[in-house]
């Protein structure tokens, strides 16, 4: 029987104790007529069946050459990252309730807080959330419960933000009749307008959303925006992408002291990029970091550190009266399993690279889209969209729809970017590319080619 | 075996100039570069170790942990049942980790969530599935943002209240609040069944609906479903169904045939996905037909041989997106694995055997003297032990029986949770136990009886052989201590 231990002795034994005569007595106080009939799902397979099945699937999907971001970045993966996490220590545990019996999984999420304090400039983080776009999500929650000053219940979100964050924030924190004003961007350098922001200068809003780089890659004026944000009381929410951080400044630092206090007030993202792979989709884990100030609105689980009845130092699960389990219906979130795992790869792979091969992981994305973009742009009918500097994406136009253009990459075994005519039909036929360190200059060239030979074919079909 | 010394914080075995470096990408010539102003002035203070000193870390980490490869683990709630290992080697095949999520619609992925979807839907009994949510606490929200959406759909806009019974888990509540509406709690009879004059006056034209574990977060089923049912229908509204116990009933009843709307399941309690140390889970949601318009996207549909996913043009009063692209899809991979491997008669000997050992471990421990909190009743796939006499007798707490458990090398089970009984040890030992493994745990329940009778001391200081002794959460709450105090330092400049 799969994965059950039980003889027949075993089972004869047991009913004994129990004092019934077949297992079947066990289910006794379920009416008789909500009982379900034999279900209707395949046989069981052997380990080997399903090693061939699975092995089938995925030689359908192949492995495409990808140039796609987007919020998920294909980045090389130190050997040790999985084949530590996925140790059954790790992998088979469960939340670090029982503080004395999980001290690796708590000193594990305590260095991760320290690591992601350290890359975004903030003074505490939490143990994750589900991905970036629920990260931002609830970090809007937790800025109209932070906010003291605005009862609004209103928030800025510029267009430059992944749209996708904002359909996830609209979804998630919407039924808390929290509401989404947009912010245009500036079509020549693709960032955000701070003309846009003017008009509501002097009125009640929670927050002011900025994601560095922007969803078009581009670098926003970070310092501009969060000064004023913070001139008009308003809370400022920064989604980064924690590679960039190794060479961007950290949200902590960003804009000028004002009222004391210096930087963004809430800090999320996701936290993809630190080895997790793309996968679909998920698995990947959502990050969160403020100000000391703010820490009891956070959600999420958090670390700390303390000592035990000998004075020796230890980690336990902290500020859970912040919880679900303590606040029930006054939580702050109804979240409580989170990313563990993820949190585990992630540490991992901080360690490996340490600042400078992070560094060296960010500065050569940014170089290889840089090459990407000036490769492509040399093909006819292919322009760079936007004027701002960029870090490892960038948006190009074409001068036909992409959709057909990809399709005919994709043919080729290759993922050219991402269509963004639906999600911003007023740039035209635009998409969007992302290189990272792991794309060499043969790869660049073949993409390159490819497209060439694309848009030619395409134009000569038209 | 257990690590039983403390590992120095990573930062510790770090200095500067050390690293991994064949993990860091070759120098890429070029004159990229982020413009002055927006530039980092100071290098993150990330460790700097070699790689032999970061494996050696985080392996001996990993020894610090319990886990359920190591340990019975029969924390009552969390079906803490062994995780195959081919779940995780198959769904981490190159082809399947390298997908990026925005590609072309990957036909053999979608095939495997395809077919998740159409198992879960029949193990359900519900018409529609969503693999979307991350967690059962985001499955919760998506089912009661339906709710809320059905509801408002049919300008029904006065139902406000979503009723919970006192035994639900926290996240119930707090989910309710968090899609704006207000709780209503009621209470449990002694025998451990909703109180159903309690319902009675509870529901109302204001009542949006009521959500519900059975069995119940007590350990026993709800055997008046049928007619809270009934009366919840009556009044307008819907039920939910909170699947973290479906391990106690797989193959055995179906929500959908219970009367249920809506459902999440947790796909890492249920159908095995590992826990991780805290996640990630997944909360697959399904729903009836009244509530399919509203399901969470996206959602894998079929148009003659091919897979694709549906979107807002498909379903456009969807409740809309819960994550970046399509939930933990590597987790809801380790779930279709698992599912083909059991089939079709593996599935209900799930629940059988969940049965036969929580049933087993129930009237052993109640012959070894421990008091079952309703011991008239048959206990599902776990069940309560209360330690109010213990308590009163010799002074030790269900928290100290729980630590010197794992002094005996037993992961403890839940406590005091549910909050409704006193001194409470909440123990799920799933089927993938072996009695011999039972019956060690029996064992030591029994020695640890002893102790308690003549040498409580032995409990109350417990644990002793864990890397730490018991350790202060006032101190952890007051002096709050949460990143490594190097980061208050100067740093050292780029």
């Amino acid at each position: 029987m799969a994965f059950i231990p039980h003889t027949p002795d075993d089972i004869a034994r047991m009913l004994e104790v129990i004092g019934a005569r077949s297992v079947e007595d066990l289910f006794d106080e379920i009416p008789a007529e909500l009982r379900a009939g034999v279900l209707n799902v395949p046989a069981p397979l052997s380990e080997m069946e399903i090693a061939r099945l699975m092995t089938e699937r995925a030689a359908i999907d192949g492995r495409p050459l990808n140039f796609i971001g987007a919020g998920a970045y294909e980045h090389h993966i130190p050997a040790p990252v999985w084949a530590i996490a996925t140790r059954g220590e790790f992998y088979s545990a469960y939340t670090p309730y029982q503080a004395e019996a999980s001290q690796g999984t708590l000193q594990l999420i305590y260095e991760y807080q320290s690591m992601m304090c350290a890359l975004t400039g903030m003074e505490v983080s939490n143990a994750s959330l589900y991905d970036g776009a629920s990260a931002l999500a609830e970090a809007c929650l937790m800025a109209v419960r932070s906010n003291r000053g605005s009862s609004s219940r209103r928030i800025l979100m510029p267009r430059t933000v992944n749209p996708t964050y904002a359909q996830v924030a609209q979804a998630i924190a919407g039924n808390q009749d929290i509401s989404f004003v947009p912010v245009d961007f500036d079509r020549t350098a693709g960032r955000t307008l701070l003309d846009a922001l003017k008009p509501h200068g002097g009125q009640d809003f929670t927050a002011l959303v900025v994601q560095q780089p922007n969803f078009f890659g581009s670098l926003e004026e970070v310092d501009a925006l969060t000064d004023w944000a913070h001139e008009n009381k308003i809370m400022l929410i920064a989604v980064v992408n924690p590679t960039s951080l190794a060479l961007l400044k950290p949200p902590g630092e960003w804009g000028a002291v004002i009222g004391g206090a210096r930087g963004a007030d809430i800090v999320c993202g996701e936290g993809q990029a630190l080895g997790v792979p793309l996968s679909s989709g998920g698995p990947y884990f959502g990050f969160m970091a403020t100000r000391m100030h703010y820490v009891r609105q956070m959600p999420g689980r958090i670390v700390g550190g303390t000592v035990d009845m000998e004075g020796r130092p230890g980690f336990t699960l902290t500020l859970q009266a912040r919880e679900q389990h303590i606040r029930r219906s006054k939580a702050t979130s109804n979240i409580c399993t989170n990313q563990g795992l993820m949190v585990t790869a992630a540490t991992i792979y901080m360690s490996l690279l340490g600042p400078r091969g992070l560094e060296a992981v960010a500065q050569a994305s940014m170089q290889r889209t840089h090459d990407l973009v000036s490769a492509l742009s040399k093909v006819p009918g292919v322009k760079r969209a936007f004027t701002a500097p960029h870090f490892h994406e960038a948006v190009l136009l074409l001068d036909r729809p992409p959709a057909a253009i990809l399709a005919a990459l994709s043919r080729r075994g290759i993922l050219g970017g991402l269509d963004l005519s639906e999600r911003y039909p007023e740039l035209g036929h635009a998409m969007l590319v992302c290189a990272t360190e792991t794309k060499f200059d043969a790869d660049i060239d073949a993409y390159a080619s490819a497209l060439a030979d694309v848009m030619s074919a395409s134009r000569a079909a038209a | 075996m257990q690590l039983k010394t403390r590992e120095p914080l990573i930062f510790d075995l770090s200095k500067p100039g050390r690293g991994a470096v064949t993990q860091f990408p070759p120098p890429v010539a070029g004159t990229a570069q982020v413009p002055a102003n927006l530039r980092r002035q100071n290098r993150p203070a990330l460790p700097e170790v070699s790689e032999l000193q970061a494996v050696r870390h985080f392996t001996r980490l990993s020894q610090m942990n319990f886990s359920i490869d190591t340990h019975f683990y029969p924390l009552g709630s969390c079906t803490m049942k062994y995780n195959p290992k081919a779940c995780n080697t198959y769904a981490m095949l190159p082809e399947f980790l390298g997908r990026h999520p925005l590609g072309p619609e990957p036909q053999g992925f979608l095939a495997c969530m395809y077919e998740l979807q159409e198992m879960l839907q029949e193990i359900t009994g519900m018409p529609a599935v969503s693999l979307t949510p991350m967690a059962g606490a985001q499955g919760e929200f998506a089912g009661v943002a339906m709710i809320r959406a059905y509801h408002r759909a049919r300008n029904d806009t006065a139902r406000t209240e979503i009723i919970v019974p006192q035994a639900a888990h926290g996240t119930n509540p707090a989910t309710a609040t968090m899609c704006g509406f207000v709780v209503k709690e009621i209470p449990c009879d002694a025998n451990g069944d909703v109180e159903i004059d309690a319902l009675k006056a509870a529901v109302g034209p204001a009542t949006a609906g009521i959500m519900l574990t059975n069995p119940s977060t007590l350990g026993v089923f709800e055997r008046k479903i049928v007619q809270i049912a009934r009366i919840v229908h009556e009044a307008g509204g819907l039920l939910y169904y909170d699947g973290a116990n479906l391990n106690a009933i797989l193959g055995k009843v179906r929500p959908g045939d219970m009367g249920f709307d809506v459902i999440h399941m947790n796909l890492h309690k249920t159908f095995s996905t590992p826990h991780g140390g805290g996640g990630p889970g997944s909360g697959a949601v399904g729903v009836s037909a009244r509530l399919k318009p509203f399901l969470p996207l996206p959602i894998v549909g079929k148009e003659g041989a091919r897979y694709r996913w549906l979107t807002e043009r498909d379903l456009p009063q969807s409740i809309g997106r819960l994550s970046g692209f399509m939930g933990n899809a590597g987790v809801n991979l380790r779930a279709y694995i698992y599912m083909r491997l059991l089939g079709r008669e593996g599935m209900v000997r799930v629940a059988e055997f969940a049965a036969l050992n929580a049933n087993y471990l129930m009237k052993r421990l109640q012959a070894l003297g421990f008091e079952a909190a309703y011991p008239k009743r048959r206990a599902s796939h776990e069940f309560i032990i209360t330690l109010k006499q213990e308590q009163k007798a010799y002074h030790v707490s269900a928290m100290d029986v729980a630590k010197r458990l794992l002094d005996y090398g037993f992961h403890a089970p839940t406590t005091y949770f549910p909050l409704l009984v006193p001194e409470c040890l909440l123990i799920e030992p799933t089927e993938t136990e072996a009695k011999e493994d039972l019956d060690r745990f029996c064992d030591a329940l029994a020695s640890i009886r002893e102790e308690m009778q003549h040498d409580a001391e032995k409990l109350t200081s417990a644990p002793h052989t864990m890397p730490v002794r018991r350790l202060d959460d006032v101190r952890a709450a007051k002096q709050l201590d949460l990143h490594w105090k190097g980061l208050l330092e100067e740093p050292a400049g780029a």
